[in-house]
């Protein structure tokens, strides 16, 4: 868990990296330059930082359509991520993906799944495969707060149980399912104590702005789930600082509530925890949140002067026997 | 070549490449302890054990979503759905997951999944468990739908859908598994997306499937007692769809009946009839016509449920309209 100064800053630089492509996006969105949806990370970003930082090469992942965070962390480029929201073929997609649908499979991230609650029985399956192949991995599967009223989740988590198969699920509670707050849609308003219902170990981090924090129970969760023992569940509540997606009127809350929140900023908390404890330096964090806006300001350049997928790919990518692939 | 029924041929076909590949397994409701419940999987457990014959909870959704993450890491499941009827609980899986993750992606996964299910009526278990709804399946670009119609083709079929990189919805028929046929010795496949003439003829054209082709040879078979000789072309695959012998046949006979056990509206005879309308519309010497189920949700009492279901009476009515 012990971490040296350079790895610090490194999960400094992610979270910088998110929030900075997250504001960009934004931008980039009210240009008319990203089409459909956008649902943005801002102020989760020690929940996927934290999380994925403790994760082993071979542990694979899994989330829903509030993803380019978590894509980040698993290592893809911000170029590949401005790109795929560009719509262009150097996204990670190859722009087919788009926003709610960013992978790659090459660093174990797996999507990017945007029917909310459909992906947990996949993540199931993905365990049960490192099982029966008697690969050490964990599958690391993130979900909203939301997708645990939908009865996929009650079926995936009683099969990993049943099964008892490797894999860590891992609630992003952000308080609000789009509008409707978690007081207001379930029947349990700590999310973790619906794994009790599958005799699912669990247990809840109440701060998960605080990066430190994340890790730990992160690590903890992961381990048990490493063991053997079966599947945990782990509970971070959380907050996003903007609306459900671009647009979103935010009817449902209070902007005081919201500017409560923003005061546990989890990149200001990380910032004052590091330097307060010397592992950084104010100009050490400086230097990387330049570096970040240099490398976001390059990644929409990049990403503009990308091409479009020629009109003449349309099937490409339908059926992996390519003699299917006609329309 | 031996003459076995349809169950035989789909249980050979199945243990023959869990056999093969140790990456295919098996997973559904009582397909392991319990032997299948149409007995397809009898001796399976027993023969390759718990981690391959993989007893669910009854939870559809997982079993096809659990078949697509187990597919994406490298195994080739073979994910059951005791019934199609039961295929509308997992339908996000079905259509909304499996076929969209590869285009999704940009071509970075594949999907080698199997759907093995059963659907059709005529055995009195009323209107939520008596449904041909394989048009709807074989809307969704991404999915592969097959489903054959004689023993030989339910074997190299399935053979071909456990080999196949794509997801495969694979539908049998619940009256048919007692239907014999001849089936070549040892390992062939049947290629997906490849239409077949069953019956070789020259006044008109059935195209069919599933139960529908056997109503269509038995029609055949007594037409051919008055003097018709009837060609029946055998979809085998619905998505993709092969048209080429339907066409070819079509441009021979000038004459085209197209039989199916689903409902008529929105069905696979839609979708054939527009295509031949399209593509060869001026070979037509008479109004394509449909033979189909009638229009409601199947009754439990069995006079009205044969009433609503297709019959050779129905089929052998229609060609002699068109003729």
């Amino acid at each position: 868990m012990a971490m040296k100064k350079k790895d610090h800053l490194e999960l400094y630089r992610q979270m910088v990296l998110i929030r900075r492509i997250e504001e960009r996006a934004a931008e980039l969105y009210q240009e008319g330059k990203i089409g459909g949806f956008l649902h943005l990370y801002i102020g989760q970003e020690a929940v996927s930082t934290g999380l994925i930082s403790v994760r082993k090469p071979e542990d694979r992942v899994i989330t829903a359509y509030r993803d380019h965070g978590v894509a980040i962390n698993c290592g893809i480029s911000a170029k590949q991520v401005l790109a795929e929201l560009l719509g262009k073929e150097t996204g990670i997609s190859k722009g087919r993906g788009g926003s709610m649908h960013m992978a790659d499979v090459e660093k174990n991230f797996w999507g990017g799944h945007a029917i909310v609650g459909s992906h947990l029985p996949v993540a199931a399956g993905m365990a049960l495969g490192d099982q029966y192949l008697g690969n050490q991995a964990v599958t690391i599967c993130m979900f909203g707060d939301g997708a645990t009223n939908i009865g996929f989740f009650h079926e995936a988590l009683n099969l990993s149980k049943v099964w008892n198969l490797p894999v860590l699920w891992v609630c992003e509670n952000n308080q609000y399912g789009m509008g409707t707050s978690v007081n207001r849609a379930s029947a349990v308003e700590e999310i973790h104590k619906k794994a009790e219902g599958y005799a699912i170990p669990h247990s809840r981090l109440d701060d998960g702005m605080d990066l430190i924090k994340v890790r730990e129970s992160s690590a903890t969760a992961l381990e048990y789930v490493r063991s053997g023992k079966g599947p945990y569940f782990l509970e971070i509540v959380t907050y996003r600082f903007q609306g459900h997606s671009m647009g979103d009127p935010q009817r449902y809350r209070q902007k005081d509530e919201v500017t409560q929140w923003e005061k546990t900023d989890p990149i200001g908390i990380y910032n004052r925890y590091l330097i307060k404890q010397e592992l950084a330096s104010q100009a050490d964090l400086t230097k990387v949140e330049k570096a970040v806006e240099e490398e976001v300001k390059e990644a929409v350049v990049f990403a503009e002067n990308s091409p479009e997928p020629g009109l003449d790919t349309l099937f490409d990518y339908m059926y992996a026997s390519e003699e299917h692939n006609h329309g | 070549m031996a003459e076995i029924t349809m169950r035989q041929a789909i249980s050979d076909a199945l243990r023959e490449e869990m056999e093969r590949d140790d990456k295919v397994f098996i997973m559904g409701e009582e397909v392991g302890v319990w032997g299948g419940t149409y007995a397809v999987t009898k001796g399976f457990f027993e023969q390759f054990g718990e981690k391959r014959v993989k007893d669910t909870p009854i939870s559809e959704a997982a079993i096809v979503g659990a078949g697509i993450g187990a597919a994406l890491v490298g195994l080739r499941p073979v994910s059951e759905l005791m019934t199609i009827n039961f295929a509308f609980v997992a339908m996000d899986h079905i259509v909304n997951e499996a076929p969209k993750l590869r285009t999704m992606f940009g071509g970075q996964m594949k999907v080698p999944l199997v759907i093995r299910t059963a659907g059709g009526g005529g055995r009195q278990l009323g209107a939520t468990h008596s449904q041909t709804p394989d048009a709807i399946f074989a809307h969704f670009p991404g999915l592969k739908v097959v489903s054959p119609g004689t023993p030989a083709d339910a074997k190299g079929l399935l053979k071909s859908a456990i080999r196949d990189d794509d997801p495969v919805l694979y539908i049998e028929h619940a009256a048919m598994y007692q239907v014999k046929g001849e089936v070549p010795a040892g390992d062939f496949t049947v290629p997906i997306g490849v239409s077949k003439v069953q019956r070789e003829g020259s006044d008109v054209t059935i195209v069919s499937y599933s139960r529908g082709l056997q109503l269509s040879l038995q029609a055949a078979e007594q037409l051919a007692g008055e003097g018709i000789r009837v060609e029946v072309v055998d979809l085998r695959s619905l998505r993709p769809l092969d048209m080429g012998p339907v066409i070819a046949s079509f441009q021979k006979t000038n004459r085209a009946v197209v039989v199916e056990e689903g409902w008529k509206s929105y069905g696979v005879g839609s979708e054939v009839v527009s295509r031949l309308y399209e593509e060869a519309f001026d070979y037509a010497d008479a109004p394509i016509k449909r033979v189909a189920q009638k229009e409601v949700p199947l009754p439990y009492n069995q006079a009205l449920e044969q009433s609503a279901l297709p019959q050779v009476a129905d089929v052998v009515a229609a060609v002699k309209e068109v003729l």
